[in-house]
């Protein structure tokens, strides 16, 4: 499906994709954008799985089944996360991640 | 079950037995009873002891028992006492029996004061029976750690301060005295056998004198630091002054001891060559100690701080002697251990019951308390002269021993530092006689202090035990003074073979 | 060979009336308890003369000396093979006559005090630290060996400070007892320094044979130096230190004077007639090392004396407590003693310094001891110590006015009484060896008749004083010793001392030489000729003289300010330059280090604790920007 389509540009976009997702996990203030940015950083990595998997082991499944793992751990920390916000949100009327400051020395 | 062991086991089952007491009473007459077992125990090691002697028994170490609690560090439950560790251990157990008379008046908490009281002397006596370098450094701590507690929970004054002070000083000592057992355990087998921590074993080693001028500090600073050498005696004031009365006494009396006994079982025993090359720096430090605790207690005002500096100073003198490395000196250490324990453990008690009457530790505040607690007063000054070195009582034997035995080195700066230490037996006269003048002659200066009852039965008690051995020492102080020499024999014939 | 060994009983009676007293003294009425402790004593007295008489007349000599017999010894502690404390009773001419001249002495204190103390509170004290003190000065004496001394040594030290101190609600009295123990463990400190040295030069503390001609420390002679002088030298200045100060020997005495707040029969037993003499007998008992080992030592001992008995002399000129004037007097006579072993050889006619000197000490004894229970009888009649509230007295106290002129003729040295034997020994022994020290001592005789009766002038004569209660001669108790001391003030000087104690033990020929007994005569006379004239009856002449004197006497009056200057070195020096400084140091230098290690470990951790902020961001930021490093870090090790 791929043929003709380089490794280096899926691992050109899955670094794109990657530093997106820093970038957002470090600068943004908002929780569920910081929530999506690491969603971001997940699938970036996904997508090197799947490319690596093609290229390497097309016989095997192992970076498939990886990349399936990984979308149902993501799906589960989203919804623990989305709980934790909203019940931090019920808390405080802010998700700000700079003012959520209570865990510190 | 052996001798030694008891002396573990009976604690232990004082505190079992205080567990299932239902009041305040019942709480000391246990203890009360266990400790005298105890005493009763120290009467028959020493015979037993004295006997195996007369009987010819010549090993080093006698009632030896060994057992091995941890096998893949080859950690042994080895126990064995010779003449200095059964003189250590009578010590121990008047001074704890004198304490629990003297803490007769506990009552908030009293059952957690006792057991925290009694598994500090178990510690206490663990330690002295100890042959096995890792087991004696188990009891050291089992022997320090209830002092936080002790001081902090029934102590007076800025107690939480003090007892942190103590305790951290204490435990920072324990941390050098660790590092230093660990680099004797890994050079306890140069031929690359399996490694020890048996001190008789590592005696019969000779380590290399780069690795043991490495170690020695660790050990000599750690354990001095409980023996309060200068200057690291700082905890000593302080913790001395918020601890209760039987703390201050078991603190004083025998804790202290401790770091002599260590520095002398474990640092100049086991490292010989490096205690000979580095003695004079420590013998520069507690010469100062010896000097400078004295002239720190003449300006003090608070009873207790006065008697932790004469402490300082009395125990600068043991670790002084320890460093002589001559039969005479070191036999003068082991008896001011003796001589100071019992004493200052009396002088403690006084001070305790003289708090309990006045309410005040401030001698400017008192005054002429001679007319209205006699008892107590006479015992004080006899604690006094004694403190003093006067002839027929415990203090003169020893420090007359130290100073004939420490003037014996053919070199001048022994002999200097010598005659400055002697120089402070002056400076004590000061200071005891300062105290006495001011806290139980002349006049009295407040006039509730004439309604002060004098001494009760168990405080009669507490110092009467405490009174009687230090006289009994000083009328006869020969057997004791032999019991001693006896166990110095292989100490110093080592210390001997290095030297030349 | 007599068995001596019940000679321990001597000394060992005194323990234990003191402990029997001690213990259970407040059991008895008061007067029981004194009985009792005079009893103790007066065992111990015909213990002694028994023990005098079979030493001196019964044991056969060798080789025509008295033998130097070990009635008793056992080890007490040992500190090696050859050094060890013994405990012991050595019999030799001067311990035997320090035992008669102590219980005798001791004896009519125990039997004065018995009404002298009456209705004292802790009567029964009293009498058990007298006990005590017997004991202490009895075991010094007998010593077999100078470590047993000093055992003793210090032992009569605190017995003298529990005697002094015994009226411990006086602020007066406790500072005196405080300072008379202080100065004379100074002194012992010295002392025990001296033995120290002794100990590793001679490698025995025996008294046998450390005296011993072939013994290490006469052999020893001269030979170790250091700084110029040989070590056995500087040992016995050691050693003399330690004498000079329970002797009062100037720079040492200013402790003495004030010894005086205790109870009179005490300043009597220990302040002036044993305790203060135990200095001389010291020198004496290791008089043979002094001669031979050390003798730039014992030109020492003899300006010492000579200087502290000219120096106390003037000072008694002008004190009015009558018995600080009978300290100085003490001091200014123990100073004699102190001369005559100074200028004293060693064996025959050369050591007659050491027979004037012992002599001396025993004929004192008796009669100074008298004068103080004299002072003791009339304080207890007038209430008063001052002389400037006494006067006339000699109608009142008759018995104590006789024997206190006893006293003083024999102090003065007024043939045929004890002193004049002595005193003209000394003087004759001053003679030969160094006329300077003959001359100062001479001086001194005319100064010590002179304050003797000028004291005895204002207490007995002048005008007669308003008394709150007419006086009253003492009860029987009290004057009986009196008499019977003034008995020994008159005979003492008979003894023939130059037969029983000499410095080598061997009697020699001795003739009172007119030409040094009658100067010394003469000037006793004229001493007494001018205080007769200033005091015997009221006149402005002292007033006159004083004031002609002006700045000497107003310093003599002050002592010389020795007490201003001993006061500036503890307290200005000791306490505020020294010891507060080291408390100072130890609270804010030693202890801030501690503290200050703590405090940095404190900070450090308030620094590194701003890591842990709660800022989810900068965790990320700081794992990040390491994970980033981490891979450089290891990009770059790949590529080299």
């Amino acid at each position: 499906m791929f043929e003709g389509v380089p490794l280096t540009w899926f691992l050109i976009v899955a670094t794109i994709m990657f530093f997106i997702g820093i970038y957002g996990f470090l600068v943004r203030k908002n929780l569920i954008t910081i929530l999506m940015s690491l969603e971001l950083i997940l699938n970036s990595v996904n997508i090197n799985f799947v490319a690596f998997n093609k290229l390497l082991y097309p016989q095997h499944m192992e970076g498939m089944f990886f990349t399936v793992f990984v979308i149902a751990v993501a799906a589960a920390e989203a919804s623990v996360a989305i709980a934790i916000i909203i019940n931090i949100y019920r808390r405080l009327i802010n998700i700000d991640v700079e003012r959520i400051d209570e865990m510190k020395y | 079950m052996d001798n030694l062991t008891l002396f573990i086991i009976i604690p232990l089952l004082t505190i079992f037995g205080i567990l299932f007491c239902r009041d305040h009473k019942q709480v000391k007459i246990v203890s009360a009873i266990g400790m005298s077992l105890q005493l009763i125990n120290a009467g028959i090691l020493i015979t037993m002891f004295l006997l195996q002697r007369a009987a010819g028994n010549t090993d080093m170490m006698l009632f030896v028992k060994d057992v091995v609690w941890y096998p893949s560090l080859n950690i042994h439950y080895f126990v064995g006492v010779d003449g200095i560790s059964v003189a250590m251990i009578g010590l121990t157990s008047i001074v704890i029996f004198a304490g629990i008379f003297a803490s007769w008046e506990v009552k908030d908490l009293s059952k957690e004061f006792f057991i925290s009281l009694i598994f500090l002397s178990s510690g206490v006596f663990g330690f002295f029976i100890s042959l096995d370098l890792f087991t004696l450094f188990l009891f050291y701590e089992v022997a320090v750690i209830p002092m936080y507690l002790l001081i902090g929970i029934w102590g007076t004054g800025p107690r939480h301060y003090s007892a942190m002070k103590l305790t951290l000083m204490l435990m920072g000592g324990s941390a050098l005295i660790l590092v230093g057992l660990l680099g004797l355990y890994f050079h306890s087998n140069p031929s690359g056998g399996p490694l020890t921590f048996s001190i008789p074993a590592i005696s019969l080693v000779h380590i290399p004198p780069d690795v043991q001028r490495f170690f020695f500090p660790f050990l000599f600073v750690g354990f001095g630091v409980l023996g309060a050498l200068f200057p690291f005696h700082t905890w000593s004031p302080d913790g001395h002054a918020s601890a209760p009365t039987a703390v201050s006494m078991l603190h004083a009396g025998v804790l202290m001891k401790l770091g002599g006994y260590g520095c002398f079982r474990v640092a100049v025993f086991l490292l010989p060559d490096a205690a000979h090359q580095l003695a004079w720096i420590f013998i520069i430090l507690t010469t100062i100690s010896v000097i400078y605790g004295a002239f720190g207690a003449i300006w003090q005002k608070d009873l207790k701080y006065i008697n932790a500096y004469s402490s300082v100073s009395h125990c600068g003198l043991v670790l002084f002697a320890i460093l002589m490395f001559n039969k005479t000196a070191m036999n003068g250490a082991i008896l001011q251990m003796i001589s100071h324990g019992i004493m200052t453990a009396l002088f403690f008690a006084l001070i305790g019951m003289i708090y309990g009457r006045t309410h005040t530790r401030y001698i400017n505040e008192m005054g002429g308390l001679m007319k209205v607690m006699p008892f107590l007063a006479v015992c004080y000054v006899i604690a006094g002269l004694a403190s003093l070195g006067l002839p027929g009582f415990s203090g003169f034997v020893a420090e007359m021993t130290i100073f004939v035995g420490a003037f014996q080195h053919n070199d001048v700066f022994h002999r200097v530092v010598t005659v400055i230490a002697v120089s402070s037996i002056v400076v004590t006269a000061v200071y005891i006689l300062r105290v006495v003048g001011m806290l139980l002659l002349g006049r009295i200066k407040n006039d509730h202090y004439l309604e002060i009852t004098d001494a009760k039965w168990y405080e009669k008690l507490s110092t009467g035990v405490l009174i009687f051995s230090i006289t009994a020492i000083g009328l006869a102080p020969l057997w004791l003074s032999e019991l001693i020499n006896n166990g110095l024999g292989p100490i110093i014939d080592r210390l001997l073979v290095v030297a030349h | 060979m007599i068995n001596f060994s019940y000679t321990v009983f001597i000394v060992l009676i005194p323990l234990i009336f003191f402990v029997l007293l001690g213990f259970f003294g407040n059991k008895f009425k008061p007067l029981v308890s004194g009985i009792i402790g005079t009893s103790g004593l007066f065992i111990s007295f015909l213990l002694s003369c028994y023990t005098a008489y079979q030493y001196f007349f019964v044991v056969p000599k060798i080789a025509g000396a008295f033998p130097k017999l070990i009635a008793y010894n056992t080890v007490w502690l040992r500190f090696t093979d050859t050094l060890h404390i013994d405990l012991g009773v050595l019999l030799d001419p001067i311990s035997v006559m320090m035992l008669i001249v102590i219980t005798t002495v001791s004896f009519m204190v125990h039997l004065y005090s018995i009404g002298y103390m009456k209705g004292e509170k802790g009567y029964e004290r009293f009498f058990s630290f007298l006990s005590l003190f017997t004991f202490s000065m009895l075991g010094l004496v007998i010593a077999t060996n100078i470590f047993q001394m000093y055992i003793f040594w210090e032992l009569v030290g605190v017995s003298s400070y529990l005697l002094i101190g015994f009226y411990y609600e006086k602020d007066s009295a406790v500072a005196a007892s405080k300072k008379a123990f202080i100065v004379t463990r100074f002194a012992d400190l010295g002392f025990l320094i001296g033995i120290l040295i002794l100990s590793i030069t001679t490698k025995t503390f025996d008294f046998i044979s450390l005296t011993d001609p072939k013994g290490p420390a006469l052999q020893q002679g001269s030979s170790i130096l250091f700084l110029g002088l040989s070590t056995m030298t500087w040992s016995m200045i050691f050693v003399f230190m330690g004498g000079a100060g329970k002797s009062a020997m100037f720079p040492l005495h200013i402790w003495l004077p004030d010894a005086m707040e205790g109870p009179t029969p005490v300043s009597a037993l220990i302040h002036a007639a044993t305790m203060v003499v135990a200095g001389v007998y010291l020198v004496a008992r290791m008089f043979p090392i002094f001669v031979i080992s050390a003798p730039a030592a014992l030109t020492v001992v003899a300006y010492v004396g000579a200087f502290t008995s000219l120096f106390a002399a003037v000072i008694a000129c002008t004190q009015y407590d009558i018995k600080r004037v009978l300290a100085y007097s003490t001091m200014s006579q123990i100073g004699y003693m102190m001369l005559a072993l100074g200028v004293s050889g060693y064996g025959g006619h050369e050591g007659l310094g050491y027979m004037a000197s012992m002599f001396h000490l025993f004929t004192h004894a008796f009669f100074k001891a008298l004068l103080f229970l004299c002072a003791g009888a009339i304080i207890h009649a007038v209430h008063t110590n001052y002389m400037t509230e006494m006067g006339g007295l000699r109608k009142h106290l008759p018995i104590t006015h006789l024997t206190f002129l006893i006293a003083c003729f024999a102090i003065a040295g007024i043939p045929p009484f004890a002193g004049f034997f002595s005193k003209d020994e000394i003087l004759a022994a001053a003679f030969e060896n160094n006329k300077l020290l003959w001359a100062v001592e001479y001086a001194v005789a005319g100064i010590t008749a002179f304050y003797m009766f000028r004291l005895y002038y204002r207490i007995f004569w002048g005008k007669e004083q308003h008394y709150s209660h007419p006086p009253h001669e003492a009860p029987l108790v009290m004057t009986i010793p009196l008499m019977l001391l003034a008995v020994g003030a008159i005979l003492a000087g008979l003894v023939p001392f130059q037969n029983l104690v000499t410095s080598d033990s061997l009697p020699f020929e001795n003739h009172i030489e007119l030409g040094i007994a009658i100067p010394s005569i003469l000037i006793a006379l004229l001493g007494i000729g001018i205080a007769t004239i200033f005091y015997r009856k009221e006149t402005n002449l002292p007033q006159k003289i004083t004031r002609t004197l002006g700045s000497f006497y107003t310093a003599a009056y002050h002592k010389f300010y020795f007490d201003e200057l001993y006061l500036f070195i503890t307290k200005k020096i000791l306490f505020d330059r020294v010891s507060t400084p080291v408390a100072w140091f130890d609270r804010h230098i030693v202890d801030g280090m501690m503290n200050g290690v703590s405090y940095v470990t404190n900070s450090v951790s308030g620094r590194i604790k701003g890591f842990q902020s709660g800022q989810l961001q900068q965790y990320a930021w700081v794992f990040v920007s390491g994970a980033i490093a981490l891979a450089l870090a290891f990009i770059y090790l790949w590529t080299l």
